[in-house]
């Protein structure tokens, strides 16, 4: 049976670490690095006759991530133990919840393959805290654990088995990423591991509706990964499916080298983590009045956001799926239209060059040195004539390399666009004595020979010549 | 509810215990004593008594958002049996 005979199902739970100042249970920071074991007490360090005190920011946040994705919130709630050993996990649980979770029965909307939006359904959202890191060394000697991380506030955002392929995971991972960055719950770095998933892979033949067995890939943390790590394993079980074998249900791990998926060594370990209610902590109340202040108090969503960049800017539908797609490119979209008053230029800058730079860089839009300010000013040398289009091309190179003020590079770099009429004159008739052919041609009617003449006059020039004003006085001297 | 062997050695292994035969029936006599003294609240009365989530009716007890950082790392790590480097050091995991 065909490949295309087979449909993708897959699941993803979403961790991400909540921006609040301290961790989930004590008053330590959250702050990614720092020195090993730093940012730690008795209490992240699981040390016996210490009591956790639940962060009241967490239920906040936990909350307005909720609301956000459509979420009803659970008025009543609980935090549970997930029992298990790890030696990064140092009471040998997880405060989780297990039963009664903060949010629950949520949506968002994704744009599918084929142009139309689909409703991704949210099982859950339930708030726990992070394990620690273990350090490995070359020599063997053993590992080493680093319990900065242990207790940092997470979200755990589990989704209805409703995407259909890696293109649409990727999409609702970046969805929410979008959501939880606008309500500044998350800043959703995945490099730093402050956005991961746990995918859930199973297929299925086309038109039935029973699921297959899955398979689940843990942390996975970054985009590319994913897509790949879920067509890798479809193909695999798809494969496994018609040589007649059956699929076991079991945890994978993804190697990004090999491009291949392996099983995990603890897999004979039935997960069996005899979830109890934390005696140490009690019940979680919320008043509609405490929700609905929450529910005042969210700032404009991607979506709201992106209907009105289209009112109000004018802006194409995909230019402004793309500004809204990260609160990183509309904060610097908003700041620099204020300065240029140029929307349409400032999305097309972000949409093409800044976007395949970061592409480039492998990079995500919260990796961008520079600001909107000097984006809007890049926009307005650029429309002022005092620099031209290509010559703004190497600011933003600069800009990216060295971020500093653009008037600021164009000086220093000698970048100003030449606009006396003088030098460009001289200009103008130096090439059209060097390219004779070029000037034939025009005089016998083809006009377009008039755009190499200004390529020619552009390449001399470094860029900086005005190329209206060049492209103006060729046809005037052609005229001649 | 009575407790049988299996469970007694899949609690065993969930613990990281090696039980040896004779330490198996000892666990289940202890287990099973557990039980049955957790059994005793089954039989209590609950008419018109409401339902609480937890071990009691507090709720709400949250703490500010506030950092109090009290970075005294040669403490926490004093009575660790091995460190290095300001870290916990254990025998290898591999993944
Ligand atoms: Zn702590």
């Amino acid at each position: 049976m065909p490949r295309e005979d087979y449909e993708t199902v897959i699941g993803l739970e979403v961790h991400c670490e909540l921006s609040t100042k301290t961790k989930i249970f004590c008053s330590c920071p959250t702050e990614f690095g720092g020195e090993p074991n730093t940012h730690c007490c008795p209490i992240c360090m699981a040390m016996p006759g210490t009591l956790p005190v639940l962060n009241e920011k967490v239920v906040e946040y936990a909350v307005k991530a909720g609301l956000a994705t459509n979420c009803k919130i659970a008025q009543n709630s609980k935090n549970d133990r997930k029992n298990y050993f790890y030696p990064d996990l140092p009471k040998a649980y997880q405060i989780s919840q297990y039963d009664m979770p903060l949010c629950y029965e949520g949506k968002v909307e994704i744009d599918a393959e084929n142009g139309e939006k689909k409703t991704i359904r949210i099982t859950r959202i339930h708030i726990e805290e992070d394990a620690g890191k273990l350090n490995h060394d070359e020599y063997g000697r053993g590992s080493f654990v680093d319990l900065n991380r242990a207790g940092v506030p997470l979200i755990e955002v589990v989704s209805e088995p409703d995407l259909r392929s890696a293109e649409e995971a990727e999409s609702y991972l970046r969805k929410l990423k979008a959501i939880f960055e606008y309500i500044q719950v998350s800043d959703c770095k995945m490099q730093e591991g402050s956005l991961r998933a746990d995918v859930n892979v199973s297929v299925r033949k086309k038109g039935t509706t029973e699921f297959g067995t899955r398979t689940e890939m843990k942390n996975m943390n970054s985009f590319r990964s994913i897509v790949r790590a879920i067509k890798y394993e479809a193909d695999r079980q798809i494969e496994e499916i018609e040589n007649g074998n059956k699929i076991t249900q079991e945890t994978l791990r993804w190697d990004d080298i090999s491009g291949k998926t392996f099983p995990m060594r603890d897999k004979e370990d039935a997960q069996d983590y005899r979830y109890f209610p934390d005696p140490d902590l009690v019940a979680i109340k919320l008043s509609d009045e405490y929700i609905e202040n929450i529910k005042k108090e969210l700032p404009e969503l991607p979506e709201i956001k992106k209907a009105r960049y289209i009112k109000d800017f004018e802006l194409s539908e995909k230019a402004a799926n793309f500004v809204t797609s990260s609160k990183y490119y509309s904060d610097i979209f908003d700041v620099a239209t204020e300065k240029s008053n140029n929307p349409k230029a400032v999305s097309n800058w972000l949409m093409s060059d800044i976007a395949r730079i970061l592409n480039e860089k492998e990079e995500e839009a919260d990796k961008i040195p520079f600001t909107g300010e000097d984006l809007g000013e890049l926009v307005q040398l650029i429309d002022k004539g005092t620099i031209s289009n290509s010559i703004g091309k190497k600011v933003l190179d600069e800009l990216f390399e060295n971020p500093k003020s653009p008037s600021k590079i164009i000086e220093e770099k000698g970048w100003v666009q030449i606009s006396d009429e003088g030098a460009i004159k001289e200009v103008v008739l130096r090439i059209i004595e060097n390219n004779p052919q070029s000037v034939a041609d025009y005089k016998a009617g083809k006009d377009k020979a008039v755009g190499f003449l200004v390529g020619q006059a552009m390449k001399e020039t470094k860029g900086k010549a005005n190329p209206q004003m060049l492209n103006q006085m060729f046809i005037e001297e052609l005229k001649k | 509810m009575q407790i049988n062997d299996e469970e007694v050695l899949h609690i065993a292994k969930l613990a990281r215990l090696k039980l040896k035969d004779d330490e198996l029936e000892n666990y289940k006599k202890n287990l099973q004593e557990i039980l049955d003294f957790a059994d005793t609240i089954n039989h209590v009365n609950t008419d018109n008594i409401g339902e609480t989530i937890g071990i009691n009716e507090n709720y709400n007890v949250f703490r500010k958002d506030e950092i109090h950082q009290e970075n005294n790392r040669e403490e926490l790590l004093k009575n660790a049996p091995s460190q290095d480097e300001g870290m916990f050091r254990i025998p290898k995991v591999i993944n």
